[in-house]
């Protein structure tokens, strides 16, 4: 199953290279991986997300809890979340299928955010799900560069993950 | 990212006059304000201010090695006999690598070691500069922290910190890299060695959650077929106390891991001896038929459970560990307990005085009657009449002669199972063996360690001819530092683990498991300055060991001549459950 892990990491260095290390060292999956300093500036937060089996989940929280630079760990796809993912897309297009990428990309609440006479940059945010599907959607488009950030993730209500 | 490594200690008493040291020796300050005794090290390039502040005092007393390895074994030995945390100085570069391997070593069993690595100046670090190589990159996955120095006036406030890090919670090794600037002689800081240390980020958990311990406790009050199953936790956890009113309480069958040898007495009558791989007929059985496992301080290691889908099928297990981690990590625990095994066991002991239900009786004398049974059926039996030594032989009689209260620290291999099997210890911190990691090297240099900081007990090295090789040159030390330690070569000709299983598995292709040229043993040792005595025959032991244990500060090199044919017996059948196993060359269960 997949899950998106929340992490908040001490900003310092070396805390990141054991954190991924770890995964590799044990084999764990990493299907996507952000960070970034939060609003304190001693504090990193991640958003990892993996799949696995609930006893692989289960070590994956366990070991990371382990390294002394975590500070906490939540599995927020156990709850109620929201799940949010950015990505740029760069096409090919000329000619009709300007008309037909432009709609496309409106339907997806995406944006298109670089022009030249052949090609568009379009900016799409949603759960790694909805950006799959925009990839389907483009179908015969010729894409020439994707570019995901990886899901970010926060849980729903007054629930939170801080010091 | 930026380093945030922040002195947070308010505590400090500000009146007194501060003073100004160099980075260099502030580390050696710092060693001494921890109560650090002895440093086990090699000088290099990268720690010569280092070095130069250790001479210039004397209460930080240095040991040094003729192989980095040997420092980290010395080091992590010690702290297997004492409790407290060992400290290794290495050079940057080659120094710091020949240290992987004792890092590892003692990441593997859980011991607390700070290990002191010098590096190349902060702003050549990164441009493969002489000497150079990332210590925190390499260790990393073999330690249980690591940190570098980014700013002279941190130091102290670092060492504390490795030394909290390496002792709380489940213990482990951390390494700290120290660029040759940060301990410029002519430049000086403010010291003052912080009283503790609070981490946001690491909390390690104390008492066990009372509910679970109530929970643990009706469990264990309903069983039929119990049984103690404790490790090196409890070793480590200083619990072994505890743990034998615990069983004593409610006369529970107890096992000893390789790691928890000593955490209960072997001589015991409710001892049944270590599980596993090559764990006794009846701990084995016991297990595999038990209803309820209490376990402790230990980790369902493979070389315990054989397959784990055959494991101990009826069994409701209790799991109590310092580390979550370990807790349903390979094996399903039903009644899980996170904390230190000595608070935990007492709050146990306390609730099972208050409980009015006590054991079954009857079930518990029906299973100890079972159990008995078991015992006959191997009961540790070895062939007696074979004209050559009987490497099983030899440690019934060192165990005899040291009255099982000598600190046994073992190499790997053969030798290293007869020892585990055959010693009978009472008292643990007694055992010291690298268990996790099998690391064979360990053995000379460990027993070093014990030696120096217990000078006045009988301290023994169980090794094989294949080990020793590995760490002989501290021989060297052993002359240099006066180390008494006995030697216990059990020399079968062979790398006698692998020819096992060569024999067991390979149709005896002995694929370079012969070792032809090896050196007259008795010679090399008499060459570094110490007393070697050959054994070749039954006859001869009895009176080499007597000579040996009465020359009270001299380093014997005993090399006894054993059958090379001897196999390590009981061995569980590979693939098996607990209770598969060979019981001699011709018999299975
Ligand atoms: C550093 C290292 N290399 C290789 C091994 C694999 N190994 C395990 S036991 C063993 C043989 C040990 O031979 P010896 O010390 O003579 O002991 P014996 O088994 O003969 O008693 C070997 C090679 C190991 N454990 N450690
Ligand atoms: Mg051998």
């Amino acid at each position: 199953m997949r899950h998106i892990i929340s992490v908040l990491l001490e900003n310092e260095s070396g805390a990141l290279a054991r954190l991924v290390g770890l995964f590799a060292q044990r084999g764990y999956n990493i299907d996507s991986l952000n960070v970034a300093a939060t609003e304190d500036p001693t504090l990193s937060r991640l958003t990892l997300v993996t799949h696995g089996n609930d006893q692989v989940i289960e070590q994956i929280s366990k070991q990371l809890h382990k390294l002394i630079e975590v500070v906490k760990v939540s599995d927020i796809s156990e709850a109620a979340h929201i799940e949010r993912e950015l990505m740029l897309v760069k096409v090919k297009a000329s000619g009709n299928q300007r008309e037909e990428v432009k709609r496309c990309a409106d339907i997806f609440r995406g944006q298109i955010i670089d022009v030249t006479p052949a090609t568009y940059t379009i900016q799409l945010v949603g759960t790694s799900d909805k950006l799959d599907a925009f990839i389907q959607a483009l179908g015969t488009t010729p894409i020439m560069e994707v570019v995901r950030s990886g899901a970010s993730g926060i849980a729903r209500g007054e629930k939170t993950l801080a010091l | 990212m930026t380093s945030q490594t922040q002195p947070d200690d308010k505590s400090a008493d500000s009146t007194r006059a501060t003073e100004m040291l160099s980075g260099a020796a502030m580390v050696i300050r710092a060693l001494a304000d921890e109560g650090v005794e002895y440093l086990y090290g090699y000088p290099g390039g990268a720690v010569l201010h280092i070095y130069d502040a250790l001479f210039q005092q004397n209460k930080v007393k240095h040991v040094l090695v003729r192989h980095e390895q040997a420092a980290t074994h010395m080091a992590d030995a010690y702290a297997r006999a004492s409790g407290k945390a060992g400290v290794v100085l290495v050079t940057s570069g080659p120094g710091a690598t020949n240290a992987v391997t004792g890092i590892a070593t003692a990441y593997m069993d859980s011991i607390p070691m700070v290990v002191l690595t010098g590096q190349v100046m902060s702003h050549l670090i990164g441009g493969d500069a002489f000497q150079e190589t990332d210590m925190l990159g390499i260790s990393r996955p073999i330690c249980k922290h690591n940190m570098s120095v980014r700013r002279p006036e941190d130091i102290p406030y670092l060492i504390k910190k490795a030394f909290h890090i390496a002792q709380t919670g489940r213990p482990g090794p951390v390494v700290l890299d120290i660029p040759k600037d940060m301990t410029m002689p002519n430049q000086k800081f403010a010291y003052h060695y912080p009283a503790e240390i609070n981490l946001r980020s690491y909390q390690p958990k104390l008492k066990g959650h009372s509910g679970q311990i109530k929970k643990a406790v009706t469990a264990l009050l309903g069983a039929k077929k119990p049984i103690l199953y404790a490790g090196g936790g409890v070793i480590m956890g200083s619990a072994s106390n505890e743990l034998t009113e615990l069983a004593k309480l409610l006369n529970l069958p107890v096992t000893n891991t390789l790691m928890g040898l000593g955490a209960y007495p072997a001589d015991d009558k409710q001892f049944i001896g270590m599980l596993g791989m090559h764990g006794s007929y009846e701990a084995n059985q016991t297990m595999h038929h038990a209803d309820v496992i209490l376990a402790v301080g230990a980790r369902f290691d493979d070389r315990v459970t054989n397959n784990t889908k055959k494991f101990c099928p009826d069994a409701t297990i209790i799991h109590i560990d310092i580390d979550p981690a370990s807790i349903s990590k390979t094996i399903n625990t039903h009644i899980p307990i996170v904390g230190l095994v000595q608070p935990v066991l007492t709050e146990m002991l306390e609730v099972l005085k208050q409980k009015k239900k006590k054991l079954d009786s009857a079930a518990l004398q029906q299973w100890w009657q079972q159990i008995d049974q078991w015992r006959a059926v191997h009961g540790g039996r070895y062939d007696t009449t074979a004209p050559l030594l009987k490497p099983q032989y030899v440690i019934e009689q060192v165990s005899k002669i040291t009255k099982g209260e000598a600190y046994v620290c073992s190499d790997v291999g053969q030798h290293q199972m007869f020892a585990a099997q055959y010693y009978k210890f009472n008292k643990p911190n007694r055992w010291i063996n690298s268990g996790g990691l099998g690391t064979m090297g360990f053995g000379l240099p460990a027993a070093m360690g014990v030696k120096l900081n217990y000078p006045d007990a009988d301290v023994v090295c169980v090794t094989g001819e294949g080990s020793i090789q590995m760490n002989i040159q501290e021989l060297s030390t052993c002359k240099q530092y006066g180390l008494g330690v006995k030697i216990i070569n059990l020399n079968n000709g062979y790398l006698g683990m692998v020819k096992q299983w060569q024999d067991m598995n390979y149709e005896s292709r002995y694929a370079s498991s012969y070792m032809d040229s090896l050196p007259d043993f008795v010679k090399l040792a008499e060459a570094y300055g110490h007393v070697g005595i050959r054994v070749t025959t039954p006859e001869e032991l009895q009176p080499a060991l007597e000579r040996a244990f009465a020359l009270k500060d001299r380093l014997v090199f005993l090399d006894i001549h054993i059958d090379p044919k001897e196999h390590v017996y009981p061995m569980q059948v590979p693939g098996g459950a607990m209770n598969d196993m060979f019981l001699s060359k011709t018999e299975r269960t």
